[in-house]
């Protein structure tokens, strides 16, 4: 989230899209709810199905799953040609009066950007560039140069017309320009006071374009001046409770911790690696730019010390040679594939049930047949542990499987302390409130001996390369069981020639005389204490920001660009909602929230608000692997062609797989409805079908059919349907709604229908042998993201038929 | 709150109640606004879980409601209603269900059992399960469906508004669960004002032209209040009624006809007339299958 889960209380306006946070975030919704009793703030809801958030939406808009970018753009274009755009916000928070180099071409006729490789289904990016030097590029402050960002932006987005977003979407167009005319209705009239909200969750993740969707509401909601002010944003609402922090921590394979890059095999030295990933400055001359990665060495060598302690030294390039550096992409569908195509070997699964959770579930069941050995470390056995009974295999296959399954008990949430990450960013540390039964045990003590022993293994035998697991840090109390309040003292980092805990990542140097575990929670546990156990609940402003409670990263700062709240002269837009502004007197940047700027850099500057970015400001145009600007491309699987470019109809950059199991069907095969799998508000994912108050709540799987796909196939509810994809089917019992209607898709009449993701084969309700045992997931692709790498989870085709 | 509850009446009981009149406690109530009630059924599980009550095996139903009525040991359940509007937008209501605490309980005016039925006099309503005979009158006596009776003790159950909860000054385990904040706890007087409050700001912000309080004067109001979208609808809620009352069988019975009921042939036709209206021609449920 740019903002916040409390900061939602704030706004006047909400787009809730890509997510359904009544269900899946219950508690959070509060805010909404606040919004709405509180400043009679309006929500609009767009989404596939009517759902409980619907319920409570003053506007519900069904959007065919797969077309979010094309309403998106659609709005982009509204907002632009009814002139309800933050003008000034727009022109010096923004790269819109940017100027794009000659060369540069839009998706406008064949539906490829200019550069586009056919042979390797890449780009080449050389054209996507400024014009003119790094510290001094063109720009055009009327924003009327052809070649400007606000001038492509706006001809990109000229055939997003209402006509083509109903021809794409199946929003009727008068529906549509309802919607439009409700969001932007906050910059009617240069309005700058009032702020709309975007909440999205993996409703535009887990896409083929799933980057390029989240890229379209950012691009809207800095056409509308919304990034930084309270009561806006664009807010990733995460679907667990800790999803936040395992990011932050690179729970994903191309960061290290603190969304450092990882090392990749060009980087010869570790000053190689620091000149590929640390920015320069990249502006127009008049304009300053803070450029804050530009602190990329400090927080590379802090974090390498905090590995290797002693071992990194300046004259061994701080150990960099100890990191894995990463030649290719190794996102969780690829490591399937490769462990179905045998080439890894064995598994760790910890606190994840990687069957029934990605795509194309049975290529993961078989991809673990291949494996020599499965750990699984989990509350329950699971669809993984138990891969090797999955339905339909027999009792001779099964004693064909080679793989050795080891089962550990590990701890549950409320049997272990530590710290969880939510959506807002916070640091929040949580006792046991129990402690772990039987044999189980923490997270922390099972990797400490695994790891442990590994090292042993290296001291006696040797190895290829023992240097890294031999020298890294492992200075805990109980080594064998390190203490969580140990490791968060070692991810805030310490000086190393005073021993004394940093007091945030402003401190950190690049001369090895600091350590941090990851800069950006620098100053969650300083010298003062634990910061992330504050509990404090003064909230002074009465914008909800709460400043001592927890901490919140980066720095405290509870709205990330919070700078872009003023306006040049460093006001604030809204007189009534002050975050933060620049006092004269005290020539500093000050309020109730952290100051996301350099704090004494006045108004006349011209810092740019967005400091992360080497430019400054908010990027409309940012060059990512598929285009600099978002083009609606269709799913990997879709009823229809694409109506802005048939010929380039699905995004070319997303990665597909070719195994004999990464099938994709077409409506020509007889696939021809559009299927979406999401979570219930009575379950927690794969675990609350073992506890049976849930199980109460929501007692076995089904299907959400519409009632008129439901009338043509003769199918009442209740009874058992079978939904059939390219790779696999699902069985479970009909429930048909009115909430989820058929719809025209040029031209073409297009179901949806729902399946919510949370049975497989093991579980209470499967044990008492009261489901088909199919997990929702051997129906959905293995086609992903081309940056973030996320499967396409929404939106793929499938058939249904009436079982007997 | 005081920390004690007061009896203000007492089902099947001759002569005072004890203690009438000595000091007056405030009417509470539940304030359940459907407008911003999410169905996320945190009030069903916190209700389960504060009074312990028993695993229910429940089946799919083609709905997201939990099970078509509260149960003996499921005394608070969403109601969930998809309503097409006259424009075609859908509406889905959601209603939590439960004991509605009646000012003029009709339960316990049916109640022939001494003390099996009691009202406190801040409202509440509640069953004492160890004076019940098990005659299900209170059924009869009940216009909004809620008595339930557990086949194998032979008693009546139904949600007691956290009696042990309010008379300790806590909110009942509903409220407390509630995340959005659509359930409130207070003072009758309190509630009634928020309730307004609301019902006004739907009016003038949010399009609903009849949102509104449902506080029926039939049965003198009511310890558990809603907002609704639509006060001349409240049937589209899962069958919450419209006016309801005590049923005349039953006033008859306990006001100006109560000598008769010492008359064992008149009490003994009662009894039967009780037992047709209770048992007797079952129709089908008004409004359709759920969902």
């Amino acid at each position: 989230m740019t903002n916040g889960w409390i900061d939602i209380r704030n706004t006047d306006m909400m787009l809730i899209m890509g997510g359904n946070p009544a269900e899946n975030h219950p508690c959070g919704f509060k805010w909404p709810i606040e919004a709405k009793r509180n400043r009679n703030a309006k929500m609009i809801v767009v989404d596939p199905r009517f759902t409980r958030t619907a319920a409570v939406a003053d506007l519900f808009v069904q959007i065919r799953a797969g077309s979010d970018i094309a309403f998106l753009g659609g709005l982009v274009k509204y907002a632009i040609d009814n002139n309800r755009i933050a003008h000034d916000y727009l022109v010096h928070y923004t790269n819109a009066a940017f100027v794009i180099q000659e060369g540069f071409q839009l998706p406008e006729d064949g539906g490829l950007f200019s550069g586009f490789d056919h042979a390797t289904n890449t780009y080449d990016r050389a054209s996507w560039n400024y014009e003119g030097k790094p510290a001094g590029l063109s720009y055009d402050l009327t924003l009327e140069n052809p070649r400007s960002v606000f001038q492509l932006l706006k001809r990109h987005y000229s055939r997003y017309t209402p006509e083509m977003v109903e021809r794409i979407t199946g929003i009727p167009r008068a529906e549509f320009l309802k919607a439009a005319s409700l969001f932007t209705s906050i910059r009617k009239d240069g309005d700058m006071k009032r702020a709309a909200t975007i909440l999205y969750a993996v409703g535009f993740t887990q896409h083929s374009s799933a980057t390029q969707t989240i890229r379209t509401a950012c691009i809207l909601q800095l056409l509308l001046g919304n990034v930084g002010r309270a009561g806006g944003g664009v807010n990733a609402l995460r679907g667990h409770s800790n999803i936040q922090g395992a990011t932050d921590m690179a729970g994903v394979f191309d960061i290290l911790p603190g969304y450092l890059k990882m090392p990749s095999p060009a980087d010869t030295d570790f000053q190689a690696y620091l000149a590929r990933i640390t920015p320069k400055p990249a502006k127009p001359a008049p304009w300053d730019s803070f450029n804050y990665w530009s602190n990329t060495p400090k927080f590379a060598v802090s974090f390498l010390k905090a590995m290797y302690g002693d071992a990194a030294k300046k004259d061994n390039d701080w150990a960099f040679h100890y990191l894995p550096k990463i030649d290719r992409q190794y996102s969780w569908a690829q490591i399937w594939e490769d462990m179905y195509q045998g080439h890894i070997k064995g598994l760790l699964a910890f606190g994840m049930n990687g069957v029934a959770i990605g795509p194309n579930a049975q290529k993961n069941i078989d991809a673990l047949k291949k494996a020599d050995w499965l750990v699984v470390c989990e509350i329950y056995p699971d669809e993984t542990s138990e891969f090797w009974k999955s339905p339909g295999i027999t009792q001779d296959q099964m004693k064909q499987i080679p793989t050795t399954v080891y089962r550990l008990p590990g701890a549950g949430f409320a049997e272990k302390d530590g710290t969880f990450v939510n959506s807002a960013r916070w640091l929040q540390w949580k006792n046991v409130a129990v402690p772990p039964p039987g044999q189980a045990k923490l997270d922390q003590e099972i990797l400490a001996r695994i790891f442990l022993k590994v090292r042993e293994l290296y001291q006696k035998d040797g190895g290829k390369f023992p240097d890294p697991i031999l020298n890294a840090t492992w200075s805990y109390t109980n080594p064998l069981n390190p203490s969580l309040a140990e490791v968060a003292r070692e991810i805030n980092g310490r000086d190393l020639t005073t021993g004394q805990q940093l007091p945030g990542f402003a401190a950190l140097k690049d001369d090895g005389t600091t350590l941090s575990g990851n800069w950006l929670y620098c100053g969650s546990w300083t010298e003062a204490g634990p910061m992330m156990q504050r509990r404090g609940t003064e909230d002074p402003s009465g914008l909800g920001v709460y400043p001592n409670w927890g901490w919140s990263w980066p720095a405290n700062r509870r709205v990330l660009y919070n700078r872009a709240s003023c306006d040049l002269a460093g006001n604030p837009w809204d007189p009534d909602r002050k975050q933060i502004w620049w006092s004269e007197a005290a020539q500093r940047w000050v309020g109730p929230d952290v100051p996301d700027i350099k704090a004494d850099s006045p108004p006349k500057d011209h810092m740019g608000p967005f400091i992360m970015n080497p430019e400054g400001v908010g990027k409309l145009f940012a060059p990512l692997n598929d285009g600099p600007f978002p083009e609606h491309y269709e799913p990997a699987e879709s009823p229809v062609a694409n109506a802005l470019h048939p010929k380039e109809s699905t995004n070319p950059v997303a990665k597909k797989f070719h195994s004999t199991l990464d099938k994709l069907g077409t409506p020509a095969e007889g696939y021809n409805i559009v299927c979406t799998t999401y979570r219930l508000t009575e379950h927690y994912h794969y675990w609350t079908k073992n506890n049976p108050m849930n199980v109460q709540l929501m007692p076995e799987p089904f299907v959400e059919i519409p009632a008129e796909l439901a009338d043509s196939l003769g199918l009442r509810g209740g009874e058992k349907v079978k939904v059939t994809s390219a790779r696999g089917h699902y069985i479970a019992k009909a429930m048909v709604t009115r909430r989820i209607k058929g719809m025209m898709i040029d031209g073409q009449k297009v179901y949806q229908i729902g399946i919510p993701i949370h049975w497989g084969y093991r579980g209470i309700a499967e044990d008492a042998g009261d489901t088909a045992l199919t997990p929702a997931n051997l129906l959905s692709p293995a086609v992903i993201d081309p940056n973030a790498f996320t499967p396409e989870f929404k939106g793929f085709l499938v058939k249904l038929e009436k079982l007997s | 709150m005081s920390a004690t509850l007061r009896v203000q009446k007492i089902s099947g009981h001759s002569g005072p109640v004890p203690g009438e009149g000595a000091q007056r406690q405030q009417q509470v109530a539940k304030l359940i606004d459907t407008t911003t009630c999410i169905g996320c059924k945190a009030c069903e599980v916190a209700c389960l879980e504060w009074n312990d009550l028993p695993f229910r095996e429940t089946f799919f139903d083609n709905t997201y409601q939990t099970m078509p009525e509260t149960a003996w040991n499921y005394w608070n359940l969403i109601k969930f209603n998809e309503l097409p509007r006259e424009d075609g937008a859908m509406q889905w209501l959601m209603r939590k269900d439960q004991c509605m605490h009646c000012a003029d309980p009709g339960c316990l005016a049916a109640c022939p059992a001494d003390n099996a039925i009691v009202q406190y006099q801040n409202g509440i309503v509640d069953f004492q399960q160890e004076y019940c005979i098990g005659c299900q009158y209170c059924v009869t006596g009940c216009p909004f469906n809620i008595p339930r009776f557990n086949p194998a003790t032979k008693k009546m159950f139904k949600c007691t508004l956290c009696t042990d909860r309010v008379s300790q000054g806590l909110e009942p385990a509903c409220i407390k669960a509630c995340p959005t904040g659509c359930l409130h706890f207070g003072t009758k007087d309190d509630m009634k004002d928020l309730a307004q409050a609301r019902a006004q700001q739907l009016r003038d912000h949010s399009g609903y032209a009849n949102a509104g309080v449902y506080d029926p004067p039939g049965v003198g109001g009511t310890s558990v209040i809603y907002v609704l979208h639509d006060i001349t609808n409240p049937e589209a809620y899962g069958g919450l009624p419209s006016n309801p009352t005590v049923p005349w069988a039953v006033r008859l019975w306990k006001q100006p006809l109560k000598w008769l009921g010492n008359l064992a042939m008149i009490g003994g036709l009662i009894g039967v007339t009780m037992h047709y209206l209770r048992f007797g021609p079952k129709h089908p449920p008004a409004g359709g299958p759920h969902e």
